[in-house]
């Protein structure tokens, strides 16, 4: 999975957000940034993890 | 003494303590007195009585009660029409004879490991009141801690029990996904989230727990299972058990006083055995992005229309949460059941895994950062490290307190899914060792 740069992520939110309808106000911005910065970090440790076509997902999990 | 004097004597000790700590957002006198009131004539009449008649509890303030808007944490949530019923988990209690005291404070949504809330206040730790009482279950283990109430009912997506529980040094049980009701509670993330209760011991954590239990039609996600009540095995010991010391991602990084929390727990229980959980950073990092997306589905549109009425620190996350790609998300759930099935095979050979609940003490209030594996991170997000691995995939969890230097650290006892006896009875064992225990705090007063 591809880390996009600051540069590119403040674009991409600016896109989402107007997408979504929801307002950001410019000092919101950077905080924003650096949550989804963290959360695609995270999510980059799993994206890659090998796992068959038929796996299911556990969308209401069962214990 | 009769039920109406303890409640009497519970509101007054909240009266005169919560102002050190901010644990409570409401408090319920007349109900209390009411019902407790209600207790004392059954006693006289010589009727039946439940097994926690006339106990004192409270509840975090995202259980509905009725006559009381269910606030979640929020300033936008108090707008809300006050409850016209009870959450089933107080109705439960309460049919055992315990009393409702009063709402506690809460982080805003559950989105909080920390108890700091910009709209009610900081809840402070009753052991050191410039410390965090952690959340986002805050006052329901505040509470606890600072003896204002010997029974509390928290919530856990990720943590929201244990974190506080080991920052209070409070007992805290965080149940098998689906065994408790969370019918009439404030919803966080549906796949994640758990209720259950927070006490001084681990006997009245199986007490709450047991009379909790039971099939409700309210919450589909509730089990369909019949009551399997752990207090009767409580006390059973721990001959047998194969008990282990999750190693690798749960010891790196852990700070001293959670170190020696964890060798004392191992020392006294003869523990040898060290095993690793699969991939359990990928677990962590999975529960972090189905909680950050699932979060932001559900307030979206106050997001857009109320922006400013949320915690900054809670709105800022939640927006970001929303523009997270769906195919991560569904690779996070595809995960999921990848990981639960490699867990399980574990507990084919274990009873029990051991744990930190939390990587240190109850940190200051306002911290931002800490150190953890010798990088710098935010403080916030991170907390639940060792917590949202085991919550991800459902498994029932005790924390026990182990007071330590300078503050208590809770261990989490893990258990195979329905299997909470097994945790209940190794905190038990560890309290009756003399390892595990909720340490009484300096005068509040």
């Amino acid at each position: 999975m591809k880390t996009p740069d600051s540069d590119q992520l403040a674009q991409f939110i600016d896109a989402a957000a107007l997408l979504l309808n929801l307002p950001i106000e410019p000092a919101w911005k950077d905080a924003v940034k650096g949550h989804l910065e963290a959360t695609l970090r995270l999510a980059a440790s799993f994206a890659e993890f090998p796992l068959p076509d038929e796996a299911e997902p556990a969308p209401v999990f069962v214990a | 003494m009769s039920a109406s004097a303890v409640a009497a004597d519970t509101l007054t000790r909240i009266a005169r303590l919560n102002p050190a700590i901010n644990a409570f957002t409401d408090i319920l006198k007349e109900r209390a007195l009411a019902k407790a009131q209600a207790i004392d004539q059954t006693r006289s009449q010589g009727g039946p009585l439940g097994p926690l008649a006339g106990v004192p509890f409270a509840a975090k303030n995202l259980f509905d009660v009725a006559g009381l808007s269910t606030l979640a944490g929020s300033k936008i949530n108090r707008e809300r029409a006050p409850a016209t019923r009870d959450a089933t988990a107080l109705r439960r209690l309460e049919a055992a004879g315990a009393v409702l005291v009063g709402a506690l404070n809460m982080g805003e949504y559950a989105y909080d490991f920390t108890g700091e809330n910009v709209h009610y206040g900081d809840c402070r730790n009753p052991h050191d009141r410039s410390r965090m009482a952690g959340g986002s279950s805050s006052g329901s283990a505040a509470a606890v801690a600072g003896g204002l109430v010997p029974l509390s009912l928290g919530s856990d997506t990720n943590g929201s029990i244990r974190v506080p529980s080991s920052f209070c040094g409070v007992f805290g049980l965080k149940p098998t996904y689906g065994r408790l009701s969370r019918a009439g509670t404030f919803p966080f993330v549906a796949s994640l989230d758990h209720v259950g209760p927070l006490a001084r011991s681990a006997r009245d954590l199986a007490l709450a727990y047991d009379v909790m239990q039971g099939p409700d039609t309210d919450d589909p996600v509730c089990a369909d299972r019949p009551v399997e009540r752990a207090t009767p095995l409580l006390d059973t010991g721990i001959a047998g058990l194969r008990i282990a010391l999750a190693g690798g991602y749960f010891r790196a990084g852990v700070f001293p006083e959670v170190q020696t929390a964890l060798a004392r727990v191992a020392a006294t229980l003869a523990i040898k055995a060290e095993i690793e959980l699969p991939q359990p950073q990928m677990a962590r990092a999975a529960a972090y992005v189905i909680t950050a997306s699932e979060g932001a589905a559900l307030h979206l549109d106050r997001l857009r229309r109320r922006p400013r009425d949320f915690d900054p620190a809670v709105r800022d996350r939640l927006i970001a949460g929303a523009m997270i790609p769906a195919a991560l998300v569904v690779k996070a759930q595809k995960f999921r059941r990848w990981y639960r099935t490699r867990v399980l095979e574990l507990f084919e050979r274990w009873d029990a895994v051991l744990a930190p609940a939390t990587p240190c003490s109850a940190p200051a209030l306002g911290q931002q950062t800490f150190v953890l594996d010798k990088v710098e991170m935010a403080l916030r997000p991170n907390i639940g490290v060792y917590t949202q691995p085991i919550s991800f995939i459902g498994l029932p969890v005790v924390a026990a307190p182990v007071p330590v230097d300078p503050l208590v650290v809770a261990v989490q006892v893990i258990a195979a899914p329905w299997r909470e006896d097994i945790a209940l009875r190794i905190a038990r064992a560890l309290e009756q060792m003399g390892v595990a225990a909720a340490p009484r705090p300096p005068p509040l007063t």
